[in-house]
């Protein structure tokens, strides 16, 4: 298991979701654990709590997971998803206030020098809009 | 006294209400929003009715809250988890014996459920905006139950439409969310006038 944060992008998406892990994925090779989810249930636009939880798990690092999110309902179903993970885990996974793509892209750089999940987030919301 | 018949048809009636106005949420929300709230909540109630025997079952509390746990999991998009934590609250804060005074109370703390998983409060054009003035005529032991709670929240839906949205995809619009009603207060009204329906003996 990596001792790296891990980033998990939540977009209502799935071609969005996909877009920006394959850019992260170039800038930190297998150095982070990566996972993406988008689409609602069922399909089409949205997000989907049980996927987010599926993706934390398999992006889960004892260092933690930082989400990256685009809109309103993926915000609100990653907050969702961390409550109903068990309590060990549920303080270790933040959702990071940064726009998607460059949010993941400089929490992933962040994540691949080791840094704590704090640090990690900080970094990618030096991104957020003012 | 909720009795599993009453149960039954509180959560089938809700249910189905809110599933023949899909294109009315539709329609409100595309003006405002991205449009799906309609078919997001028409699947997660259509989830609901999948399991209408499971809930018609369960002790009221529990029913609660596994109806919220569906509407989590199956609506995809914010009013998912707004309306889920509703009814999950509700369930959780439900006292045994419920007379008015502790549905009152319940209700207030499935009120504040939203607002904090919502981040909002009264004012930014949200479901919010009706299910506090419901919570009001609950609280009011002498106002007339169930009549005014619909009528009530019909009023509150439509005292939506000249209000700037300050949360939600609506409110990237800024001045122009102005005259349109927010679809989640218009759900919220829908799910009131069923309840009191069932419980008027007319649904």
């Amino acid at each position: 298991m990596s001792a790296n944060v891990g980033i998990v992008i939540v977009s209502h998406s799935p071609d969005v979701a996909r877009g920006a892990a394959d850019m992260v994925r170039q800038m930190v090779g297998d150095d982070v654990p990566l996972a993406w989810c988008g689409g609602a249930p069922g399909g089409g636009l949205g997000t989907n709590v049980e996927e987010i939880i599926a993706a934390i798990n398999r992006a889960w690092s004892e260092a933690g997971v930082a989400i990256l999110v685009d809109l309103g309902g993926a915000e609100t179903n990653s907050e969702m998803a961390i409550e109903m993970l068990p309590d060990g885990q549920q303080s270790r996974v933040v959702v990071c206030n940064a726009p998607i793509v460059e949010g993941a892209v400089m929490a992933g750089t962040e994540a691949s020098a080791g840094s704590s999940l704090e640090e990690v987030r900080r970094t990618a919301e030096e991104l957020k809009p003012a | 006294m909720i009795d599993p018949d009453l149960q039954r048809r509180l959560i089938k009636t809700v249910a189905e209400r809110v599933i023949l106005h899909t294109d009315e949420l539709v329609a409100l929300d595309r003006a405002i929003g991205d449009g799906d709230h309609g078919l997001n909540m028409k699947r997660g109630f259509e989830a609901v009715l999948a399991d209408l025997d499971k809930f018609s079952a369960m002790p009221l509390d529990e029913s609660l809250k596994g109806v919220g746990m569906a509407l989590v999991m199956k609506v995809g998009g914010a009013s998912g988890p707004l309306y889920g934590s509703l009814f999950m609250a509700l369930g959780k804060s439900l006292p045994a014996q419920a007379d008015r005074a502790g549905l009152a109370q319940a209700f207030a703390a499935a009120v504040d459920a939203v607002k904090a998983r919502g981040k909002s409060d009264v004012g930014q054009k949200t479901m919010i905006d009706v299910l506090v003035p419901v919570l009001s005529i609950l609280k009011d032991a002498k106002s007339d139950l169930p009549a005014r709670l619909c009528a009530a929240a019909q009023e509150a839906a439509t005292a939506t439409i000249p209000v700037r949205a300050q949360r939600g995809r609506a409110s990237f619009l800024g001045e122009r969310s102005i005259g349109h009603m927010d679809p989640g207060a218009c759900s919220a009204a829908l799910m009131v006038c069923a309840v009191v329906d069932v419980m008027e003996g007319k649904a």
